[in-house]
């Protein structure tokens, strides 16, 4: 019974604090409401990341990837019919001629998203600790230079313009949520059990009879595809991206929420991508409102300053993040009733 | 296609080897005692080239430019080693490997705050490039700062081998690099051992950044960024695990995207980085403990 209770709280926490945020959000004005918007799609896209690197305890800078194949998948995809050959004209005939709607779209960029990380993963899985790391970021490097590169299949080096901006709080919401119950329900399933007891323990978990290379596969696939789906509402939410909007940066700010907030839980991954979206947010509100002389486009430096602090000082003093690695419990009925709850019970999770 | 790979683009491409081999070694030495993938040396690398930038704008002396360059570089890594690697020691190498990540994105933001106080991006630094004239050498014009590149790195990389086979603390530091726990029970002492491979690779940072700044005068934020990923790319396909494999994989990457660059029309290198990074994908899953390693077992695991 109270395990079962324990399992509602977990998936609850998280679900609550994101249509929370939501909820506030579509209070607010118009202005203000964009960060509420990015708050919840950043949730999104630190999720999608978190069901890979969280679960598995591989490092991982390739999940951009994902987000940026859907968001142009979703981009080029639902640009009108009748604008598409002027802005896009050396598209493959069948993604010029064709548009299709929001919705599918959507359901595009998560197919798209996990069979990009399908392919990926085949070969990749096979590696751990440094080379995951250099390998998932020559991944990075391919799919930026592809989509900078080649205008068959996208805009190139210029903006990919003229996306319809259907992704409102209410849509970023529903499409969080989703993406959070289906990470919940990856890691209480099978799958994300096994892959959980290999990053405890590689050995004792292949002496048990798990495959490692093919749980990591269907974790890698799993996570591209909400990646992707992650990237679909993204492109709508903004209208326009360049191929440098998911790249260095968007792969920077991401894992600093997930580290910020503890990689290797679902409520540390929701917890970190708003608390740090949330201060990104103020940051760059005080920047606008100082305006000390930043005359140039790049007004991000003390933003990124002051992120990148908060992060290498979380990794150095705490690197289980704020919420030390945990998934959201409550804590008075623990403390009331000690008898009752055997220790075990919290710590196997 | 088959454009011109004449003379010159054969030496500048070995210039850029030289410098890049110079940048591998720095990173293998710290990984060799650390097991830790310095991310942010390319980041050490701008901070030299700003203070040339910088000294230069103030109408220093070149050679005070120079020392300070070095000067800034040193205690920049010791800072880096002291604040963020120290604490770290303990930690898998993907917790550290993202560590340096976030500390190259700190510094270069850092930087960028402090250049853009002028209103501009990217400082000029003037003093320096008078090395990049080029001069004659039997009827092929060749870059003064290619020349310099190729025996800076000959001679650095000398004294470093001298070094490290012929003095007690080299010896420690390879015995560090094997096995560090083995060599802490013998009675090598980590912190000097350490303490001294940070030394050496911030003093080969602040010859790269001299070497960089000559041929690229104007300093930004981003500056030796794309150089850093291109050199640990080639360090790790070489074979992070040792010196030599690691020096060989950062000059074979360097000579290759040099000779490439300059034989190449631009319009058809723009899908060379993907053609470079796939080459390492295949590298990392075929042969994980790097191309010019032989026979040892690799840290880089596999499954």
């Amino acid at each position: 019974m109270s395990r079962r209770l324990d399992d509602t709280v977990q998936l609850l926490a998280p679900v609550l604090l994101v249509v929370a945020t939501a909820i506030v959000g579509s209070f607010t004005s118009r202005a203000t409401e964009i960060y509420f918007l990015t708050a919840v799609l950043s949730v999104a896209i630190v999720v999608a990341i978190y069901v890979f690197v969280g679960n598995s305890g591989v490092l991982s800078f390739g999940q951009i990837s994902f987000v940026a194949v859907g968001a142009f998948a979703a981009g080029v995809m639902t640009i009108p019919l009748e604008s598409k050959t002027g802005v896009l004209p050396d598209l493959y005939p069948l993604l010029r001629d064709h548009t299709i709607g929001n919705f599918s779209s959507l359901v595009l960029a998560a197919v798209v998203g996990g069979l990009f990380a399908f392919l990926v993963a085949v070969p990749l899985m096979r590696l751990s600790g440094l080379a995951a790391g250099i390998a998932t970021f020559a991944v990075l490097e391919i799919t930026h230079n592809l989509l900078r590169e080649w205008t068959k299949i996208g805009p190139g080096a210029t903006t990919l313009a003229l996306v319809p901006e259907t992704t409102d709080l209410f849509q970023a919401a529903i499409g969080t949520v989703v993406v959070i119950v289906i990470a919940f329900a990856y890691q209480r399933s099978r799958f994300g059990r096994s892959l959980r007891a290999t990053r405890e323990d590689p050995a004792a978990a292949r002496a048990v009879g798990i495959d490692v290379h093919r749980q990591r596969l269907w974790a890698f696939t799993l996570s591209g595809t909400l990646a992707g789906l992650a990237g679909g509402l993204y492109v709508h939410m903004l209208g326009s991206i360049t191929a440098d909007q998911v790249y260095l940066e968007l792969t920077f700010i991401t894992l600093a929420m997930l580290v910020i907030g503890g990689v290797s839980s679902l409520w540390g991954a929701v917890v970190g991508a708003l608390a740090v979206s949330g201060l990104d947010s103020f940051l760059s509100e005080a920047e606008q409102g100082v305006g000390v002389g930043f005359t140039i486009d790049l007004p991000q430096g003390a933003r990124l300053v002051i992120l990148g602090t908060l992060m290498a000082a979380v990794l150095v003093l705490r690197p289980s993040g704020i919420t030390g690695g945990r998934e959201f419990s409550l804590p008075r009925r623990r403390r009331s009733a000690p008898a009752a709850a055997p220790a075990p019970e919290g710590g196997a999770q | 296609m088959i454009a011109a790979i004449d003379a010159q683009t054969i030496v500048d491409a070995l210039g850029l080897g030289a410098v890049y081999a110079l940048m591998a070694v720095g990173i293998g030495l710290v990984f060799g005692v650390l097991r830790l993938v310095n991310f942010a040396y390319g980041q050490i690398v701008m901070a030299g080239a700003y203070t040339l930038a910088f000294t230069s704008q103030a109408d220093w002396p070149t050679w005070a430019g120079i020392g300070t360059c070095f000067l800034v570089c040193v205690v920049l890594s010791a800072l880096m080693d002291r604040l963020v690697f120290r604490p770290l020691r303990t930690q898998s190498p993907a917790v550290m490997l993202v560590t340096t990540f976030a500390v190259a994105f700190l510094l270069q933001n850092v930087a960028l705050l402090i250049d853009v106080r002028d209103g501009t991006i990217g400082e000029p630094a003037a003093s320096v490039a008078s090395l990049n004239r080029a001069v004659t050498v039997w009827g092929v014009e060749i870059r003064k700062v290619s020349i310099v590149a190729v025996v800076v790195a000959i001679v650095a990389l000398g004294l470093l081998a001298l070094l490290l086979t012929r003095t007690r603390i080299g010896l420690q530091m390879r015995a560090a690099a094997t096995d560090f726990g083995t060599a802490r029970l013998l009675g090598v002492r980590a912190n000097t051992v350490i303490g001294v491979a940070v030394l050496l690779s911030a003093l080969l940072a602040g010859a790269v950044a001299v070497i960089l700044t000559v041929q690229n005068p104007l300093v930004t934020p981003d500056f030796a960024l794309k150089d850093t990923i291109i050199v640990l790319v080639g360090v790790v396909v070489g074979g992070i695990d040792r010196l030599w494999t690691a020096m060989l994989g950062g000059f074979a990457i360097g000579f290759v995207t040099g000779v490439i660059n300059g034989a190449l029309p631009t319009d058809k290198t723009v899908f060379l980085p993907s053609v470079v990074f796939l080459l390492v994908i295949l590298v990392l899953v075929i042969r994980p403990e790097g191309l010019f390693a032989r026979g040892r077992t690799s840290l880089v695991e596999r499954l």
